[in-house]
C-alpha cells in the first residue's frame, strides 16, 4: 500500500485515496474548435509510461481535494506532490 | 502410550501439565509448551504423511517454519484447518489432528503406486499427460488427482471465530527475535525509538534458546529471557510472539499476522483467533536468521532424515530425541555441535563428515567426548521404508567424484547439514536485489530497496559476536536518527566456539548401478532427476524451470530445496550459481490463514449497511428489504402472504388510483453554493440552466467525456446563489467526485461549493392523484394549488412545526411531490404522511412498485443509464442544447453515435400479453435462425404494467426508431424461453405527460 503526502493533510495511506489518470492532460477550453485527434488525444489517448509520471490522485476519504503526484509507474516511488492549484514543473 | 523417547530434566517445556492429544484417532500425551511435532516424536511417532505425488511416507525434516513434510489436518473447537505444520503447531488439551494426502490411510496408502510407476511421473508429466483429451480431465484425472493429491480439506462451514486488522506505525519493525533481533530492538529502545519486535515462534531468543554461548555473565538463553522482559516494561515498544511478518509491501509496509488463539483449545471470549497487522515502519531490520541446508543422497526422504539443528531443537528445547541411534552427516561444524548434545544426554551419536579432519574447537571437542567421527565419509542412501533402519555409507574421494566401497550401519535418523542459507525473503519481496556471497555459498541482501537493514545470520554472519555488534550499532545508529538521542550501550562480553569453514559439498554421487532418488524438494517430490530432464527438454531460465518441474512451489515456497535447485542447475549448465540466479521471493512467507485476510469484513460486514431514518418504520410494517447499493431499501410492504409481484403490483396500482409514498433518502444529494453556481452547472448538464429561476426545480442528465451518460436527476434553485442538486442513489459518490475534480482542476476560476448532503435530508416521495389533496392537509398554509406550485415548482413549508421542502417532481410519472426535511425529522414527516393520508387510502410502496411505476412510462434509469449509453439511446436528446458547449458534448457527433439506425429505447409487449419476459433476454428477428442469431438488442427492465394489465418492457434495440409496430422474438437461452413480442413506444401509459401538470 503506498504512502501518499497529501498536500493538504500530510501523509496518508493509499487506501483515503482514489487514483484519477494523467495529470498532464489538458481539457481544450469549452466552446472552442478541437479536431477529432485533438479530442481524442484528450479523451482516450494515453501513454502508459514505465517510469516517472505525473497523475492525479483525489484524497476521497480525507480533505476531498484532487492532487498531483509524481510517481514511478515501475517501483511506486514518489518523488513529488502538489496541490491542484500547483503547476507541474 | 509413554513418552519414549522424552528426556528427563531437559528442555523447555512445562512438564507439570501433561496434555493428551489425538493423532489419526490414537491417544498420546505431551507436555504443555510442546509442539504437535515435539509430541509426536516424543512418542515415538515419525510417520505423519505421504508425499504430494509419489505418496511416499513423510516425516518430519525441520522444527519450524520451513518445515515441508508434517502438514495436517487440524481439529479444533468444532472447527478444522488445513495445511497447518505440526512443527509450528502449539500442543492444546483434546487437540486432533490427522495425517492429509493419504488414502485411505497413511500406513496403506494407495496412491504410493505412483512410487512404482515413478517412470510415468517425471518432470512436466502434469503438463504432457493430462493434457489430452479433454472429457478425461473432468471425468478421470481430475477426480484421481482430488482425492489422491492435496494438502488438507477445506471446511465448509462458516468460520465461528474472529479475525481482526490492526493499523500501526513505528519507528523500527524488527522482524525476529535471535541475538541480531534482540540487540538492535534493545539498542533503539533504549534511544527512545518506537519499537515493534516480531517473534514467530512462543519463545523469544531465536538460535540463542540452542547454542551453547555465554553473554556477558548469563548464558545465550538467560541474556534472551533479560533482555526480553526489559522490552516488555518500556512503552515505547510492542512484543510480539508468534507473530510472523510475512510481507514486505511497498513504502515500508509491512504485514504481519498474530496467531492469539491458534495454540489455545478454544478462542477466550472477546479475543480474535488471529489479529493482521499492517505495519508502516520508518526503518526495517530483518534479523530473520537462516535455515540449514540439507546435503542430497539417495532416498533423502525416508522418515527419520532430517535437520540438525531440527534434532537439536528437538532436544534443547522440547527434551525429545529425534533417535537413540543417530547418525550425522556433515560438511560443517554445525552437526558437530548437534552430536554433542546427543552425547550429553547419553546417546551414542555417529558423525559423517564430508571434510577430512578440519582443525576446529568444536571438533576438537567432539574428539574429546569420545564421539565416533568418519572424515571423508558420506551417506550414500538411507534405508527403510516408514522410518529410517539403516544408511549406506561410502568414504569419498578428495575431488568428492568417486564413492569407495558401500557399507551398511545402523541408524534411526540421519540428522543432516548442509550449512546455512540466510531467510532473505523480507529483503527479497522489498525489492533488494540479492547478491551471491561465495564463503557462504548463498544468497544475502545486496543494496536496500526501502528503508531496510538486514542484521545477523539472515546477512550471512554467522558469528554471535560480530552479529551482536553489527545489531546494537544498527539499533543505535538508526534510531538515533530518528529520535536524535544518543543512548549508548555497552558491548558485552561473548563467549562462543569458534567454527572453521565448511565444505560446499551439498550432492552425494550416485553409486554404480544404483538409481535412488535424491530428493531437492520434499513437499513438491522434485528430485535430481526431474531437473535434469527439464534441462534436457530445453528449459534453461531457471523461471522456467521452477514451473516446470514445481521445484521451490510448495506451500513451504523451498525454503530448503531453493538452493540445492539452483547448485543443480548451475552444477548442469556450467555456470556459476550466481549466473542462475534465484526465482522471485514472493510474499506471504508462510501461508496465511483465508480469515485473517478477509478479517472483521464478513457477511453483512463487508461493506456498511446504510438505512434511512425511517427504517424501523418499515421494519414494522413488514417491509421486506433490498440491497441498493450500500443502501437497504424496502423492496414492497409485505400483508399477509403475499408474494413479491402480488404486493408489488397492489402498491403500484394505489399509486395510479389513490396515493402512495415511498421513502427516497437514499438520493444522492449535492448543496451547490457560490455566484458561478448557474454558468458551473450549465457546463456539468447537457441543458441550459443560466435562467432556472429561484423557486424551480428542472431535469439535468450529465455526460462523461466520451458522451455517455453518466447520471441524472433533477437540480432546484433554492435562492439566486444556491442550488439543491439529486442524483441516482448508485451514482451519487461519482458525482460528487466529478463536480470536484471541474471545480478543482478544469476551472478552478469559477466560485462553487459543492458538499454532499445526501444524510442530511430524509426524503419522502408522495405519488397519485390524491397526493395534492394529501399535501395540502400536511400543509394548510401553504398554496400547493396547480398555480400556486406548478410542475417543477419548489417551496418551503411547515409541516406541523417541521421545516420542509416541497419539490413538485415526478419519478412516477403521476402528479407527485417529494418533501424532505432535515434526517432527524424524517420518521416525524412520514409517520405524518401516513396518518394524515389515511383518508385517501395511501400506501407505502418499495423500489418494486416504483420499478413498476417508472418503465411503464418509460422513464430510463438505471438499467438504460448503464455506462455504455448516449442520450440518443434513452430518447434524452430533446435535452441536448445546441447553444452551449458542455461536458462530453465534442464526443456526441462520433461517428458509431450518430449512424442512422443508432440503438435507442423501445417499448416491448408479448403477443399474448401473458408471459413475462425476463431482463438481459435478447431479441432477434427470427427465432429458428442459426446459431449465432443476430441480436437486435436486449431487454433492460420488466415489469407488470398495471395500467394494461399485462407485462411491459424497456429494450434497447438497434434502429430503435423505425422498429415501433415490428414484430420480433424476446430469446432467453438462460430461462430457455422464446417469445413473440410486438415493438411498441417506450411510453406505454400517458405518453403525453399530461398527469404530472395535472
Ligand atoms: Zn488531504
Amino acid at each position: 500500500m503506498l504512502y501518499i503526502k497529501c498536500p493538504h493533510c500530510g501523509w496518508r495511506s493509499q487506501n483515503e485515496f482514489s487514483y484519477g489518470g494523467d495529470a498532464t492532460v489538458k481539457r481544450p477550453e469549452l466552446g472552442k474548435e478541437v479536431t477529432d485527434q485533438e479530442w481524442d488525444d484528450f479523451v482516450y489517448n494515453r501513454k502508459s509510461l514505465r517510469g516517472k509520471h505525473w497523475e492525479l490522485w483525489q484524497h476521497l476519504s480525507g480533505c476531498r481535494q484532487w492532487i498531483k503526484v509524481e510517481r514511478d509507474t515501475a517501483t511506486h516511488e514518489i518523488f513529488k506532490t502538489l496541490k491542484a492549484s500547483e503547476e507541474i514543473s | 502410550m509413554t513418552q519414549s523417547f522424552r528426556l528427563e530434566n531437559v528442555g523447555l517445556i512445562n512438564r507439570n501439565k501433561k496434555l493428551s492429544f489425538k493423532f489419526n484417532g490414537k491417544v498420546y500425551y505431551g507436555y504443555e509448551g510442546d509442539t504437535l511435532a515435539s509430541a509426536l516424536i516424543a512418542n515415538g511417532v515419525h510417520l505423519v504423511g505421504r508425499s504430494f505425488k509419489y505418496h511416499r511416507p513423510r516425516g518430519f525434516f525441520g522444527a519450524g517454519v520451513d518445515e515441508p513434510y508434517a502438514i495436517v489436518q487440524l481439529y479444533r473447537n468444532g472447527e478444522t484447518e488445513p495445511n497447518i505444520k505440526a512443527t509450528e503447531q502449539e500442543l492444546f488439551e483434546g487437540l486432533e489432528a490427522t495425517s492429509v494426502n493419504c488414502w485411505p490411510s497413511v500406513n496403506f496408502d494407495i496412491g504410493a503406486i505412483n512410487n512404482f510407476l515413478k517412470i510415468f511421473l517425471p518432470a512436466g508429466f502434469y503438463y504432457k499427460t493430462f493434457m489430452w483429451p479433454k472429457s478425461f480431465w473432468f471425468k478421470v484425472y481430475e477426480p484421481f488427482i482430488r482425492k489422491a493429491a492435496g494438502l488438507g480439506v477445506a471446511s465448509t462451514k462458516h468460520d465461528k471465530e474472529r479475525y481482526e486488522h490492526k493499523y500501526e506505525y513505528c519507528d523500527l519493525l524488527i522482524a525476529g527475535s535471535g541475538p541480531s533481533g534482540l540487540a538492535s530492538a534493545y539498542a533503539a529502545a533504549k534511544n527512545g525509538a518506537r519499537v515493534i519486535l516480531a517473534e514467530d515462534k512462543s519463545r523469544f531468543g531465536g538460535t540463542l534458546l540452542t547454542s551453547e554461548v555465554n553473554i556477558g555473565n548469563q548464558s545465550g538463553k538467560e541474556w534472551a529471557e533479560s533482555i526480553i522482559s526489559e522490552l516488555k516494561e518500556m512503552p515505547n515498544v510492542i512484543v510480539k510472539n508468534r507473530s510472523q511478518v510475512f510481507g514486505y509491501y511497498d513504502h515500508n509496509m509491512l504485514v504481519m499476522s498474530e496467531r492469539i488463539s491458534d495454540h489455545l483449545p478454544t478462542t477466550k471470549k472477546f479475543h480474535p483467533k488471529q489479529k493482521l497487522w499492517y505495519i508502516r515502519a520508518k526503518e526495517v531490520l530483518i534479523s530473520s536468521g537462516s535455515i540449514e541446508r540439507p546435503i542430497v543422497f539417495g532416498n533423502n526422504d525416508t522418515p527419520g532424515v532430517m535437520l540438525s539443528s531440527a534434532a537439536k531443537e528437538y532436544l534443547k528445547v522440547y527434551g525429545v530425541l529425534v533417535g537413540k541411534n543417530p547418525l550425522i552427516f556433515t560438511n560443517n561444524d554445525s552437526g558437530y555441535e548437534t552430536a554433542i548434545e546427543f552425547q550429553k544426554n547419553g546417546i551414542n551419536p555417529v558423525i559423517l563428515d564430508t571434510r577430512n579432519d578440519p582443525k576446529s574447537e568444536i571438533v576438537d571437542e567432539a574428539k574429546n567426548l569420545g564421539i565416533n567421527i568418519k572424515f571423508s565419509y558420506v551417506v550414500v542412501a538411507a534405508q527403510g521404508y516408514k522410518k529410517v533402519k539403516s544408511a549406506d555409507i561410502a568414504k569419498i574421494s578428495e575431488n568428492k567424484e568417486q564413492l569407495g566401497a558401500i557399507e551398511n550401519i545402523k541408524c534411526d535418523c540421519i540428522c543432516v547439514s548442509g550449512f546455512w542459507t540466510p531467510t532473505i525473503h523480507l529483503a527479497s519481496q522489498s525489492g533488494n536485489k540479492t547478491k551471491f556471497k561465495e564463503d557462504i555459498d548463498a544468497f544475502v541482501p545486496g543494496i536496500p530497496k526501502q528503508n531496510e537493514t538486514t542484521l545477523g545470520a539472515a546477512n550471512g554472519t554467522y558469528t554471535l559476536e560480530e552479529t551482536l555488534k553489527n545489531s546494537f550499532e544498527a539499533g543505535h545508529k538508526l534510531s538515533k536518527e530518528i529520535t536524535k538521542k544518543d543512548n549508548k550501550i555497552s558491548f558485552p562480553n561473548v563467549i562462543e566456539k569458534k567454527s572453521t569453514v565448511h565444505d560446499k559439498f551439498w550432492c552425494v554421487p550416485l553409486p554404480k548401478g544404483k538409481n535412488y532418488k535424491r530428493f531437492l524438494d520434499f513437499q513438491n517430490d522434485v528430485a535430481v532427476s526431474d531437473i535434469e530432464i527439464a534441462l534436457k527438454e530445453g528449459y534453461r531460465s531457471i523461471e522456467h524451470v521452477k514451473r516446470y518441474t514445481t521445484l521451490g512451489m510448495a506451500t513451504d515456497q523451498g525454503k530448503t530445496s531453493n538452493l540445492n535447485g539452483l547448485q543443480l542447475v548451475s552444477k548442469i549448465e556450467n555456470k556459476v550459481v550466481p549466473a542462475v540466479g534465484h526465482t522471485t521471493f514472493r510474499p506471504p512467507y508462510t501461508p496465511v490463514s483465508i480469515g485473517a485476510i478477509v478479517g472483521r469484513e464478513v457477511g453483512k460486514h463487508s461493506k456498511p449497511t446504510r438505512k434511512s431514518p425511517m427504517h424501523s418504520w418499515h421494519e414494522k410494517n413488514n417491509a421486506v428489504f433490498v440491497d441498493a447499493g450500500v443502501w437497504l431499501r424496502p423492496r414492497y410492504y409485505k400483508q399477509g402472504n403475499e408474494s413479491l409481484f402480488e404486493g408489488s403490483k397492489r402498491e403500484a396500482k394505489n399509486v395510479r388510483t389513490n396515493v402512495g409514498v415511498c421513502d427516497v433518502t437514499t438520493l444522492g444529494k449535492i448543496d451547490i453554493k457560490g455566484p458561478d453556481s448557474a454558468e458551473f452547472l450549465n457546463r456539468v448538464y447537457t441543458n441550459a440552466w443560466l435562467k432556472l429561476p429561484v423557486g424551480k426545480a428542472r431535469y439535468g442528465v450529465m455526460l462523461r467525456e466520451d458522451g455517455i451518460v453518466m447520471d441524472d436527476g433533477t437540480t432546484t434553485r433554492i435562492s439566486e446563489n444556491h442550488y439543491h442538486m439529486t442524483t441516482t442513489t448508485a451514482q451519487a459518490a461519482n458525482v460528487l467526485s466529478h463536480l470536484e475534480y471541474y471545480l478543482q482542476l478544469v476551472w478552478p476560476e469559477l466560485n462553487v461549493n459543492v458538499v454532499s448532503t445526501t444524510e442530511q435530508w430524509a426524503g419522502a416521495a408522495i405519488a397519485g392523484p390524491k397526493s395534492r389533496e394529501l399535501l395540502q392537509k400536511l400543509f394548510p398554509k401553504s398554496d400547493v394549488s396547480n398555480e400556486g406550485l406548478p410542475f417543477m415548482g419548489y417551496m418551503e413549508g411547515d409541516l406541523f412545526g417541521v421545516k420542509a421542502r416541497i419539490f413538485r417532481i415526478s419519478f412516477s410519472g403521476e402528479l407527485a411531490y417529494e418533501i424532505n426535511v432535515e434526517s432527524d425529522n424524517g420518521n416525524f414527516m412520514w409517520e405524518k404522511i401516513i396518518e394524515v393520508g389515511q383518508e385517501f387510502k395511501i400506501q407505502p410502496y418499495g423500489t418494486e412498485a416504483l420499478s413498476t411505476l417508472r418503465i411503464e412510462m418509460g422513464h430510463v434509469a438505471g438499467s438504460e443509464l448503464d455506462g455504455r449509453t448516449i442520450p440518443y439511446d434513452n430518447s434524452l436528446e430533446g435535452l441536448l442544447s445546441k447553444k452551449k458547449d458542455f461536458i462530453g458534448k465534442r464526443s456526441l457527433n462520433r461517428k458509431a453515435f450518430i449512424a442512422e439506425d443508432r440503438q435507442k429505447v423501445v417499448g416491448v409487449v408479448p403477443l399474448d400479453k401473458k408471459t413475462s419476459i425476463p431482463e438481459g433476454s435478447h431479441l432477434v428477428k427470427d427465432s429458428n435462425a442459426p446459431l449465432p442469431n443476430p441480436k437486435l438488442g436486449y431487454i433492460s427492465a420488466s415489469c407488470w404494467s398495471v395500467e394494461h394489465d399485462n407485462p411491459f418492457s424497456l429494450a434497447i434495440v438497434k434502429d430503435g426508431k423505425n422498429m415501433i409496430g415490428k414484430k420480433l422474438f424476446v430469446m432467453s437461452p438462460l430461462k430457455n424461453k422464446v417469445i413473440p413480442v410486438e415493438i411498441v413506444s417506450s411510453h406505454y401509459v400517458d405518453p403525453k405527460g399530461e398527469r404530472v401538470r395535472s
